[in-house]
């Protein structure tokens, strides 16, 4: 007979879903996609410094990937689905995993310290900045919808107006900042939690994750401080 | 010799419903040599001789070596060194300084009284997968089973957990990843733990999970406070082990 384990009975979906480790698994792992996501998107951007055709050009390109596979903007919506669906996972693991971590700690401390980096402990409120972000980044350069130009076709003149805004300056480089810090812990964690990590990786992966932080922050922010400076305009 | 008055900041609570307040108490004649326990024994001295309630506490060897003692001193568990509570000495603090003195806070382990606090979720993590099953009786023969070097260095690094629950104590989230993880690797990386190595940690992470521990952030508190020096790479094993066990299913 064979004895009776208390993961036997579970399965695999329950096994990820269900346990604090697996959780956390779906966010490393939908926290790497959006990653690579962001990696392209930064590189695509640097196209505003060869001026307004080229960018738009690149613009309209991204919605002929595929083309005759798929249809036209059948991979940009491919692509959008997806990123939606990474960016529920990762908000909904790490508010179900946040309400545990709170709950486990019912009574604070009297003697409070300065625990850990600044990068670690911001990482939920950065989280929830960076959800907030997107929600007006869509808005502002996807549907135009808050934006000062908005037209559609038009990604260069849409992009120069936004920073032509003090606000859209300040919403901008705010949550660039709290990228570039989310993914400053949340990349080497990731790491960790898929299990890749090693004493003897560990400064490497240490520096790496903060290389990809600072490179694609100062990516993302060459933009605005273009257009503020002039350069881009 | 000159010796110490200290303003202590202890945490009383009457019994595991009572309410628990920070209770300021003098010290006076506290030697730099007095361990903290021995240092808290004066204490109590003092207040059986008032009449009144001493202090409870755990401990029990006072070497370091048992896990029985622990306590947040200052926001710290186990105080400003890295060892247990029992073998931090006096030294390490100065005359005429207020002390902060707290039980182990997390959900799982509840208050007793005072500082101790119940810590028997740890023995039912143990209890659902920190073993390995077999016969023991007398001990085996050493060269019957041959174990690497390497391998044998990582699972005594990590049999040195005592179970203190600084981990715990530490954690932001209140997470027993780090000592979950010392036993799961401890055992997994040896031959003998090898028939059970899936079942181990997937029946353990469950027990730790259902206990209400937090989870990981990655903080690295937990191997900070660790008064034995389990490596935060210990957790990083154990989530290697858990996805290895989730595929080989």
């Amino acid at each position: 007979m064979a004895l009776a384990t208390r993961a036997g009975s579970r399965s695999i979906p329950a096994l990820i879903w269900r346990s604090t480790i697996g959780k956390k698994t779906v966010m490393a792992v939908s926290g790497l996609i959006m990653l690579l996501y962001l990696i392209t998107h930064m590189l695509g951007n640097l196209k505003v410094f060869f001026g307004p055709d080229e960018m738009n050009a690149y613009a309209q390109w991204l919605r002929t990937i595929g083309e005759p596979f798929l249809k036209h903007e059948w991979f940009i919506w491919i692509a959008r689905v997806g990123l939606l669906a990474a960016v529920v996972a990762h908000g909904v693991a790490a508010y179900q995993l946040s309400r545990l971590d709170l709950a486990a700690r019912p009574v604070k401390y009297a003697h409070t310290r300065r625990r850990t980096s600044y990068a670690t402990r911001t990482m939920r409120w950065g989280g929830v900045i960076l959800g907030l972000f997107i929600v007006w980044h869509i808005l502002d350069l996807t549907t135009g919808t808050v934006n000062p130009h908005g037209v559609h076709g038009e990604a260069y003149e849409n992009v120069v107006a936004t920073f032509s805004t003090w606000y859209g300056n300040v919403i901008y480089i705010v949550a660039l900042v709290a990228l570039g810090l989310h993914i400053r812990h949340g990349l080497w964690s990731a790491v960790q939690t898929l299990g890749l990590g090693s004493r003897t990786r560990d400064r490497a992966l240490r520096a790496t994750a903060t290389t990809v932080a600072l490179v694609l922050t100062a990516g993302f922010v060459s933009v605005p401080v273009a257009v503020m400076t002039g350069i881009v305009s | 010799m000159t010796t110490m008055n200290l303003t202590l900041r202890i945490w009383r609570q009457a019994g595991p419903d009572a309410e628990g307040r920070l209770t300021t108490y003098q010290v006076s004649g506290i030697s730099p040599d007095m361990s903290f326990l021995e240092m808290l024994d004066t204490l109590n001295e003092e207040l059986i001789l008032a009449d009144e309630e001493p202090v409870a506490f755990d401990h029990d060897c006072r070497e370091g070596i048992c896990g029985a003692c622990g306590m947040v001193i200052n926001g710290a568990a186990h105080g400003p060194e890295r060892t247990t509570t029992c073998q931090l000495h006096m030294r390490h603090f100065s005359d005429g300084d207020t002390i902060d003195i707290e039980p182990w806070r997390a959900a799982a382990f509840p208050v007793v009284k005072d500082l101790v606090v119940d810590r028997s979720a740890f023995d039912r993590i143990i209890g659902s997968g920190g073993y390995i099953t077999a016969p023991t009786g007398s001990a085996p023969e050493a060269h019957a089973t041959a174990v690497p070097k390497p391998d044998a260095d990582t699972a005594f690094e990590h049999a040195e957990c005592i179970g203190c629950g600084a981990c715990v104590a530490a954690c932001p989230n209140g997470s027993a990843m780090l000592f979950t993880s010392a036993k799961v690797v401890h055992l997994n990386v040896l031959p003998q733990g090898a028939p059970e190595r899936e079942s181990r940690v997937l029946d353990m992470v469950g027990t730790m999970d259902a206990e209400g521990f937090g989870g990981c952030t990655n903080t690295g508190e937990c191997a900070t406070a660790c008064p034995k020096g389990i490596p935060l790479t210990s957790i990083t094993a154990m989530n290697r082990e858990y996805l290895r066990a989730v595929r080989k299913r």
